[in-house]
């Protein structure tokens, strides 16, 4: 028989052909739940051994882990779930993996074809739910389309900008006849993301990047999707350059925060010397970043002064927010690259003397050491949030184990954007774009599937970790040693600062009453609970955790009156900061205009 | 919006070339409603059975930077093949058909069939109390029509929205 004969050849079930393509798509894990309109696919599963199913215990969680494990690993991240409620309850996942641009393979059941519209037990409709939370989605209606459906699915989900597609597979498809076939040789008909960068653009980007004599590289999450080798250029460039470097919430990790040049994060909580930079700088190279609004702060007066190069491989994320005078359209590897050899090619010599300027104008900033904090030490002195996590660092540094952290949303993410430094790429989990609250322990869970030997940290609210608290039991399960270091202020912290700076310290449902006694729950997930009280029992309580080679909950009750500084207080400008008490001044920031933004 | 300086509206014609398949339409327009851009004028219908494709001609208005906002959107959507922004790309022709309903008597018949004669409109249903015209011209000149037909009895509109097309050789 011909090759291509055998493959066309025609399977028992639709269920069967689904996992022969999954198997073709390297697929080795798949975070589901069963019902009813899966429960072909749940019986190929069972016959058979190259995918290992994972059962998380809410599909919300089956999407969060997928896209742990995607973002940890840089492949795409499978999801299984049953039609209806099982579909419902993973969009809030679907909504977060495109807003955070991570490649996610999501399948859902569906009631049969010839019961669709009608009402039928669990029919929801599903790809018009998910039609503005996928990057893509499809309704497999005939069993031939369904292979190639299942291929493009994955190409889609990780081409061009990554993202969650979705497929909708309805169970009389997965359970008849139906026919395999190959991932298709040729490239795909009408979705080709253009990869690299056009050359006069890199030329033109280069002359305005050697012209610069108050430079900044603002780099994103898109430099972390490229892969390791966009971080390696990045690097490259910026120490070809000396330029200083800040990256978003997402591009954590992109940029090695030991290096010098590292400005830290920018944006609402980002660092003074990093906004202030972005505000006076006079050329900006933009990569892999969208000028979120948690970034640029009131656009009117962002970076009023500078000339802006953006590399991005969406277009739709150029000229969105901000108007730039040099578009490049491609991978950010490819484009740090090319900018990389024109920098070295090209004739014109950088601005030396005026950059040194620069820095000490930045080393002046820096001097302000916005991030301090004060931490009494004599014994029963109240934990701060940040000596916490900066505890976790130091006591996690010496380690022979990769690591990972993943967070959940609140002020505990953003103190560990700021105090939890990251050397390299995908080590750092975080919800940026739609700052879901649980999302950090089924991503824990993911990151832990894919690296089982590595630690797997989250750090989380005690708020936000109730949203998810069931994948405990997931994590007992399949014996994941992951960590959840909650920051425990018996507030939703993030919340209460907004209302004490917004909202005239009007308290209103922000106090997190009746909490969970998080070390019995812990063990009643047959896991170890752990807690610190006060500052002297920290350290032991981190040893411990971290030489416990079990899930842990460690639950660290911190100040609960602490404020996340500094802060862009929305409809502010990035030289509007609010600084913290352990600053001298303090500016007032908000208008009004301001209080109808989130 | 924005912090560009051009901030003027200004109106587009965008065609889209799509694959024919279901929910394509819902994507388009799922898109506008969901960011939030104008639909002045939405046509939709398939041109090429065997590649299996269909055109969307859109009218819409908003700022440079909105447009070019949402021709990006609709060029990264996985079933699209071509989008074009007609007026941008050169001189194009841009056609809509009406059907309207008047209903008259007496002297204002006169004056309706007269008017209609001026504007090429053809009669395709007649009652001796009633026209239908049917009409075909830019949506400006439609307007114009049915502008003079209101004191003549205007009773009902039925309109196409446009269907446009570049002039000369160049295709999408
Ligand atoms: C699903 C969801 N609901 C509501 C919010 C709004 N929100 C943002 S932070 C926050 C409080 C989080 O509290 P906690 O987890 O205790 O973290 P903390 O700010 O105290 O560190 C809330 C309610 C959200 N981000 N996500
Ligand atoms: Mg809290």
């Amino acid at each position: 028989m011909p090759a291509n004969e055998e493959q066309r050849e025609i399977h028992r079930s639709g269920a069967e052909v689904l996992l022969r393509a999954l198997k073709e798509q390297g697929v080795e894990v798949i975070f589901g739940y069963p019902g009813g309109a899966v429960l072909p696919i749940y019986d190929a599963i069972f016959q058979q051994n190259a995918i290992r199913h994972i059962l998380v215990r809410h599909e919300q969680a089956a999407v969060h882990a997928a896209e742990g494990y995607a973002r940890s690993t840089g492949r795409v991240g499978v999801v299984l779930v049953t039609s209806g409620p099982g579909a419902t309850n993973a969009v809030t996942g679907l909504a977060d993996a495109l807003m955070d641009s991570i490649p996610v393979v999501c399948l859902t059941g569906q009631v049969p074809t010839h019961l669709i519209g009608n009402d039928a037990f669990q029919e929801a409709d599903t790809t018009g739910i998910t039609r503005p939370a996928t990057k893509h989605n499809y309704l497999v209606k005939r069993a031939e389309d369904l292979a190639r459906v299942v291929h493009e699915a994955f190409y889609v989900a990780k081409s061009g900008r990554p993202g969650p597609v979705l497929v909708d597979l309805p169970k009389d498809i997965l359970i008849n006849p139906a026919p395999y076939t190959p991932p298709p040789s040729t490239p795909h008909p009408s979705y080709r993301p253009q990869l690299d960068p056009d050359p006069a653009r890199i030329a033109e980007a280069v002359a305005l990047l050697k012209s610069a004599k108050r430079p900044i590289v603002y780099a994103g999450g898109g430099v972390i999707n490229s892969g390791e080798a966009a971080s390696a250029a990045l690097i490259e460039f910026v120490r070809a350059s000396n330029f200083p470097c800040t990256t978003t919430l997402m591009g954590l990790g992109a940029f090695p925060a030991s290096e010098p040049q590292f400005l830290g994060m920018l944006g609402m909580h980002g660092t003074y010397e990093a906004n202030l930079a972005m505000h006076g700088c006079d050329v900006m190279l933009a990569v892999g970043a969208r000028f979120d609004d948690r970034v640029t702060g009131k656009l009117a007066a962002f970076s009023p002064h500078s000339r802006k190069i953006h590399i991005d491989i969406d277009p739709s994320s150029i000229d969105k927010n901000v108007k730039v005078d040099v578009p490049i359209v491609g991978d950010a590897g490819r484009a740090l690259m090319a900018l990389l050899e024109e920098w070295r090619a090209s004739p014109g010599r950088p601005d030396t003397k005026a950059i040194a300027d620069w820095w000490r104008q930045i080393d002046q900033w820096r001097a302000r050491d916005c991030l301090r904090f004060h931490q009494p030490m004599q014994p029963g002195s109240v934990i701060k949030p940040q000596h916490a996590i900066r505890r976790l660092y130091e006591l996690t540094r010496g380690i022979d184990r990769e690591l990972f952290v993943t967070t959940e949303v609140g002020q505990h993410q953003m103190w560990a954007a700021q105090h939890f430094p990251f050397e390299r790429p995908n080590r750092w989990l975080t919800s940026g774009g739609l700052g879901t609250m649980g999302y950090g322990l089924p991503a824990a869970v993911g990151v832990q599937v894919a690296h089982p030997d590595a630690l797997v940290i989250d750090i989380a609210g005690e708020a936000s970790i109730l949203m998810n608290i069931q994948e405990m039991s997931t994590v007992a399960q399949y014996r994941l040693p992951v960590k959840i270091f909650i920051l425990n202020n018996e507030y939703m912290g993030m919340v209460r600062q907004w209302q004490e700076l917004l909202h005239g310290g009007r308290y209103s449902e922000s106090y997190t009453a009746a909490l969970p006694d998080f070390v019995q729950l812990a063990q009643s997930f047959h896991a170890v609970g752990l807690r610190a009280k006060s500052i002297e029992e920290l350290d032991d309580v981190i040893r411990e955790m971290l030489a416990t080679d079990r899930a842990v909950i460690a639950d660290i009750m911190v100040d609960q009156k602490e404020n996340c500084f500094p802060m862009i207080p929305s409809g502010a400008a990035h030289n509007e900061m609010i600084l913290g008490p352990e600053q001298e001044e303090s500016a007032a920031g908000i208008t009004d205009e301001g209080l109808v933004l989130v | 919006m924005a912090n560009s300086s051009d901030n003027s509206y200004r109106s587009a014609t965008i065609s889209v070339l799509v694959d024919n398949e279901a929910g394509v339409l819902a994507r388009v327009i799922g898109l506008f409603s969901g960011r939030g851009y104008n639909i002045d004028s939405l046509t939709v219908a398939p041109v090429d059975p065997e590649r299996k494709q269909s055109r969307i001609n859109i009218v819409t208005s908003g700022t440079e930077m909105v447009i070019g906002q949402i021709k990006a959107q609709l060029s990264r959507l996985v079933p699209v093949h071509r989008v074009a922004d007609l007026g941008l790309e050169g001189p194009h022709v841009a056609r809509e058909m009406a059907l309207i309903k008047v209903i008259c008597s007496g002297e204002k018949r006169t004056e309706a069939l007269r008017l209609a004669d001026a504007f090429r409109a053809r009669v395709v249903d007649a009652t001796t109390g009633s026209f239908v015209f049917e009409m075909t011209g830019t949506p400006d000149k439609l307007d114009a029509f049915l502008e003079l037909m209101q004191p003549l009895g205007l009773a009902e509109v039925s309109r196409t929205g446009i269907a446009a097309i570049a002039r000369g050789l160049k295709t999408i």
